[in-house]
């Protein structure tokens, strides 16, 4: 109980600390005004949007009412098409969503078995193989990789569609070229821990009791191979939603990414504020489950009764 | 004959290329019911020993000359699959580390029941019930509550425990113990030899004992193996080995020991350490250490006849 209260204080002070940056420093990057509007437009009307955005108000009040629009829910007003910026946030989540989770999907079917395979044949031809294409596959940069795919299903093959977002089809290249960077750092994790794992005594343990490979690997190893896997899995979610927002733009995948793209371009900033927040959110949300996770795998880190007799 | 070890030597093959042999030739053999054990300073191969009759060897070591007969049945040559079942119905091994030996991430009752299930079958129930009876016939209190407990909530002693209990989980016929009680108070130490000897005597069971402390040898074991660099240099009775040792190696492990009735101020130790596996001397390992040494020593090295291998093993009278 005590954990879940500090745990949810954390994430308050750690949004509340995100909302302010964002805040005063788009504040501080230019006037709205100044993109939103013509260049030959009359000092008049200038000021007529500034008061009407409440620009003209000193920072401090700014910053005191958008905190209390906040806390009733209201995230502001788009300048470009004047709708509610949280209702068109939401509107792209799912899209988001849709993308990232099939990468992380991905990266965890992908990288987890090549990662086990290559530590249970450490120094074989395999393991070489795999940790190759890893490291071929985390030093490619998510644009390169995104537009060589377009180049070869797209136009050369005509496989695949190169941007949109209509059918299943449309899923797949955007997926894999956001999910192959993380593929590759999780088998190289994978890989790791296991080797560190196989070598424990208790392998050796599970080996006396006459458990074929697969038990021991499935049953003995995996579990606690994957701690350290899925706590880099929670730092990671984070670095992926910044390579959503370039795999977006690449494809035109009308996700969150593609629409802070165009909110910065425009300065506008209840739309970016919005996208900081519920990024912000994902994150928090990420590495609470992360703990969670974590201590159902590993029952020496589990919270509550009984955890630390010793 | 329950287990008969003959001739073994046991190659670990380099990443780089090349080998190193860390057994070189050992033979023994364990009856049902008797304990056998195996002594010999650090580094003379007594675990290699162990791990290659138990199945256990590290990645890339292998026997490669010899046979592992148990139950009359070869193993060296078997396929993995099949010698991973023969072993498995009948042989089981503990290590000195109990709690790094026993998973972290699952319960003790699990860890035992699955033992129980591979060795003998049975429903999940059935296997639970049989890991918490084991818990406690080796005399762990509240087995019930224990067994849903994982092994960093327990004591080095208890997890020493669920060890053997892990251990004689479908009545193994050989129990391999390697420095099992090593890292275990005296107390505790005696208590654990206690229940083996008890199981071995209920069981059946023979029991392959793994230690550098003779004080237990005297106590526990019927018959003594005593190595060196690879080679079993000495195979008898506990009696004779303790009173008249014939293999200079051994006189010198015995003079090494502490003895209430000697009235020396310091203890005897034998000069040198035990030659690197990859650095053996031609000749007989222990020549550059041993008092009685010839020329011969130093060209040829001695095979196990009869019940040492020495060129000039020592008089009964000498000892």
């Amino acid at each position: 109980m005590r954990w879940v209260t500090i745990k949810s204080l954390r994430a308050v002070l750690t949004m509340w600390l995100v909302v302010t940056f964002v805040f005063f420093v788009l504040r501080l990057s230019g006037d709205p005004t100044d993109v939103l509007l013509p260049d030959d437009i009359d000092q008049a009307t200038r000021d007529f949007y500034r008061t009407l955005w409440g620009l003209d108000a000193p920072l401090w009040d700014q910053y005191v009412s958008y905190l209390r629009g906040l806390a009733h829910g209201d995230f502001g007003i788009s300048f470009r098409n004047n709708q509610d910026a949280f209702q068109l946030v939401r509107d792209r989540v799912p899209k988001t969503a849709l993308l990232g989770g099939t990468a992380i999907a991905i990266a965890l079917l992908l990288g987890v078995p090549l990662g086990v395979l290559a530590a249970l044949y450490r120094d074989s031809w395999l393991d070489r193989t795999v940790m190759g294409l890893a490291v071929f596959g985390f030093s490619m940069p998510n644009f390169f990789l995104g537009i060589l795919l377009i180049l070869i299903f797209s136009l050369q093959l005509r496989w695949l569609p190169s941007s949109g977002s209509g059918t299943w089809w449309h899923l797949i290249m955007p997926a894999l070229t956001l999910g192959t960077g993380f593929a590759a750092q999780i088998a190289r994790y994978t890989r790791s821990s296991m080797i560190d794992v196989l070598s424990k005594p208790y392998m050796r343990t599970a080996r006396s009791k006459g458990a074929g490979p697969a038990r021991r690997v499935g049953l003995h190893a995996l579990p606690n191979a994957s701690v350290p896997v899925v706590t880099i899995l929670g730092l990671k979610v984070g670095e992926m939603l910044g390579w959503a927002v370039v795999t977006e733009t690449v494809f035109a995948w009308p996700g969150i990414g593609r629409l802070l793209t165009n909110a910065v371009a425009t300065r506008d900033l209840a739309v970016v504020q919005c996208i900081m927040i519920v990024l912000a959110f994902t994150m928090v949300s990420a590495n609470v489950i992360v703990d969670l996770v974590y201590g159902w795998l590993d029952p020496r880190v589990r919270v509550g009764a009984g955890a630390r007799q010793r | 004959m329950l287990l008969s070890v003959e001739n073994i030597e046991v190659t670990i093959a380099r990443p780089k290329g090349g080998a190193v042999r860390p057994v070189l030739d050992v033979s023994l053999c364990v009856e049902a019911g008797e304990t056998v054990a195996l002594v010999g300073e650090s580094g003379c191969g007594k675990s290699m020993t162990c791990l290659a009759i138990g199945g256990l060897l590290p990645r890339r070591g292998y026997v490669s000359a010899g046979q592992v007969r148990f139950q009359g049945q070869d193993l060296v040559p078997l396929p993995a699959d099949q010698a991973r079942a023969l072993r498995r119905s009948g042989m089981a091994s503990v290590f000195q580390d109990a709690t790094g030996g026993l998973n972290p991430v699952r319960t003790i009752g699990w860890q035992i029941a699955e033992a129980v299930r591979l060795r003998k079958g049975g429903t999940r129930a059935e296997c639970r019930a049989e890991a918490v009876r084991l818990l406690g016939r080796v005399g762990l209190p509240a087995p019930e509550r224990r067994a849903r407990e994982y092994p960093h909530q327990f004591s080095g002693g208890m997890n020493q425990r669920a060890m053997i209990a892990l251990a004689i989980a479908g009545d193994p016929k050989l129990l391999i113990a390697d420095e099992a009680t090593t890292a275990l108070d005296v107390t505790l130490q005696a208590q654990i030899l206690d229940l083996i000897g008890d199981l071995r005597d209920t069981l059946g069971m023979g029991v392959l004992f793994v230690t550098h402390d003779l004080g237990l040898v005297a106590q526990s074991a019927d018959r003594v193996v005593v190595m060196y660099a690879g080679r079993a240099v000495e195979s008898r009775a506990v009696g004779p080995i303790f009173a008249a040792p014939r293999h200079p190696y051994t006189s010198g492990l015995l003079n090494a020991l502490p003895r209430p009735d000697a009235d020396r101020a310091r203890l005897a130790s034998i000069d040198g350490v035990v030659p690197p596996i990859d650095a053996l001397p031609p000749g007989c390992a222990f020549a550059p250490r041993c008092p009685h040494r010839s020329g011969l020593c130093e060209q040829a090295d001695p095979a196990l006849t009869g019940s040492v291998a020495c060129h000039h093993p020592v008089r009964e009278a000498a000892a």
